[in-house]
């Protein structure tokens, strides 16, 4: 395998342990980023390291370990203000993913400032962790759940959304790349249209925080929620940006030890903000483990890095509509490097075995989009998600072993 | 009931055939086979009633009894599940409901299959079995009945 001119993907390759092992006696492809990358080296070391050399619980102790422990806690917090563009580090909070963001923005902010009929726009694609929240919140609150139509390709109805907002909507949530297509939203004028009606903008990263330059400040939105493990860092740890006179306005999400100022029976005061946000003993191996993934990014660049998902993704799809009775879903120029796909004839289940018997993990199945899935009409998609170490090989092997599987299949 | 075949016998006759394939290929083509001929599942069948809960893809499966046996029919939209399921049914259809209830089933290990379904398929599997088995159990339950009336 050769270099792409400046970009050494073999180097890149060398870091992540996990992509030298075999799969069912194959090299594994592993083409299945977009549900959790993989993780460098330097990653797992911020783990292990963390944990014997400095473990100790943090904020609060007044011994060397626990200061160790609270600067590279702190620290984290600083990379991740950084990698989102954000003003300061009060306006980051941990959580345990996005999912866990979504959930404490539905809660904290939802329930004090929604009332009967207020509305909240979402969109067709979003993944379930942007819709069950409001769902769940808006049958409290009886305010309404509206959604965003898309036409067959996936590409929102701007003119549908423009009509939809009014004086009642007060929250616009929307997904910034889709998991199941890697269509990238308009997020801009979304946050533009739905600011003109004071309507507060949540923007789900999940997709977006790894490929796309992200600045919360020239975005304009009021909430951008990410997940650590899809952006090379570990699992179990998240990111929810909230401006900062939002954050003072909600109330916690959960009480507990780091989030009080001060106890007493009769009363309770608040810390003051990030850890207003962030109640109990925290996932500090994980957080810190995050700011080694968010180096391992910088240090590439996420521009390089974005080239050469490009470049995968552009030969991917030259590649697979050459199968025949292959269809790409969602095949648009405003894209990231994923592939969404359907077979005439062929469940996406039945693929995704065979595959799996020749090396490759890809993901199959209705990425926890069903109600998108079920406005294209479809059971599911196959989809391959291309990340800073995949190569033009692998994309060479997943064709070859596509047609394989088609052999055997029709 | 001279020439009947006892489940153990169709196993032991499934792992004959199985250790004559060499590569994971074969014997998914075999699967892939299977599903391609089991016999389509009459459409009033395939309804939430008879859809089995725990797999990825859909599986249908249906039990009937005539003179102390019980029929399986079935199907999946997935072809390789609905190989799944045309073996299932090779080897329990037909059977006294005693006999399904209490099969323990070994050639699934030992045919190999289970390594080479991922976690999420083999769980769709045991799915079905249970189904099958406990089908079996309701018409047993439903024999027993008859007889004490
Ligand atoms: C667009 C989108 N939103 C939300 C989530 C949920 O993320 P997590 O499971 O890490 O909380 C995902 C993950 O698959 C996603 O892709």
């Amino acid at each position: 395998m050769e270099t792409e001119g400046t970009y050494d993907v073999q180097a890149i390759r060398a870091q992540f342990p996990i992509l030298s092992r075999k799969v069912k006696g194959k090299d594994l492809v592993y083409l299945d980023n977009a549900a959790t990358a993989q993780k460098p080296v330097a990653v797992i070391d911020a783990l292990v390291h963390y944990y014997s050399h400095y473990n100790a619980n943090i904020h609060r102790g007044l011994h060397t370990l626990a200061d160790e422990a609270t600067a590279a806690y702190e620290a984290s917090r600083v990379a991740v203000m950084h990698f989102v563009g954000a003003s300061s580090p009060d306006e980051i909070i941990f959580t345990k993913g996005t999912t866990e963001s979504i959930n404490l923005v539905a809660n904290a902010w939802g329930k004090s400032f929604l009332q009967e009929g207020d509305e909240i726009i979402i969109t067709s694609l979003e993944h379930h962790a942007n819709i069950v929240p409001w769902q769940m919140v808006a049958a409290e609150k009886k305010a309404i759940l509206r959604v965003i139509p898309i036409d067959d390709n996936g590409i929102l109805d701007m003119e549908a959304f423009k009509s939809m907002l009014g004086p009642k909507t007060k929250l616009v949530s929307v997904v910034h790349v889709s998991n199941a297509l890697g269509i990238i939203n308009p997020v801009e004028e979304i946050i533009r249209l739905a600011h003109e009606y004071n309507a507060v903008v949540l923007v789900d990263g999940a997709q977006s925080s790894v490929h796309l330059d992200i600045d919360v400040q020239t975005l304009g939105c009021d909430f951008y929620t990410f997940s650590g493990h899809k952006i090379y860092g570990p699992t179990g740890v998240g990111v929810l940006y909230g401006k900062r006179d939002l954050l003072e306005s909600m109330p916690p999400y959960q009480g507990g030890g780091e989030m009080i100022k001060e106890v007493r029976f009769e009363h309770t005061t608040y810390n003051e903000l990030p850890f207003k946000f962030e109640a109990g003993t925290p996932n500090i191996a994980d957080v810190i483990a995050l700011k080694a993934g968010i180096d391992f990014i910088n240090t590439i660049g996420k521009a390089v890095i974005r080239k050469h998902e490009e470049t995968l993704l552009k030969y991917a799809t030259a590649k697979l509509k050459y199968i025949k009775g292959l269809r790409i879903i969602g095949d648009v120029k405003n894209k990231v490097s994923v592939i969404s796909f359907v077979i005439d004839g062929v469940h996406p289940q039945d693929l995704a075995i065979l595959l799996d018997n020749q090396g490759i993990a890809v993901r199959t199945g209705h990425h926890c989009t069903q109600p998108l899935m079920h406005r294209l009409g479809i059971v599911g998609t196959t989809r391959a998600s291309f990340a800073a170490y995949n190569t033009i090989e692998e994309i060479d092997v997943l064709v070859e072993a596509l047609n394989k599987s088609l052999k055997m299949l029709l | 009931m001279t020439n009947h075949k006892t489940i153990k016998n169709i196993e032991q006759e499934l792992i004959d055939d199985f250790s004559l394939f060499e590569t994971w290929e074969e014997k998914y083509e075999y699967l892939i086979d299977l599903g391609k001929k089991l016999a389509p599942l009459d459409p009033a069948f395939k309804t939430e009633d008879y859809k089995i809960k725990g797999c990825q893809s859909s599986v249908w499966i249906h039990s009937h009894e005539k003179d102390g046996l019980v029929h399986f029919a079935g199907d999946s939209d997935a072809i390789i599940v609905r190989g799944l399921v045309g073996l299932m049914i090779t080897v329990l259809n037909a059977q006294p409901a005693k006999e399904i209830v209490n099969a323990p089933l070994d050639f699934i290990d030992t045919i190999g299959l289970s390594s080479h379904l991922a976690q999420t398929r083999s769980n769709g599997l045991r799915a079905m079995i249970k189904q099958m088995k406990l089908d079996a159990g309701a018409w047993q339950v439903n024999a027993e009945n008859k007889t004490v009336e």
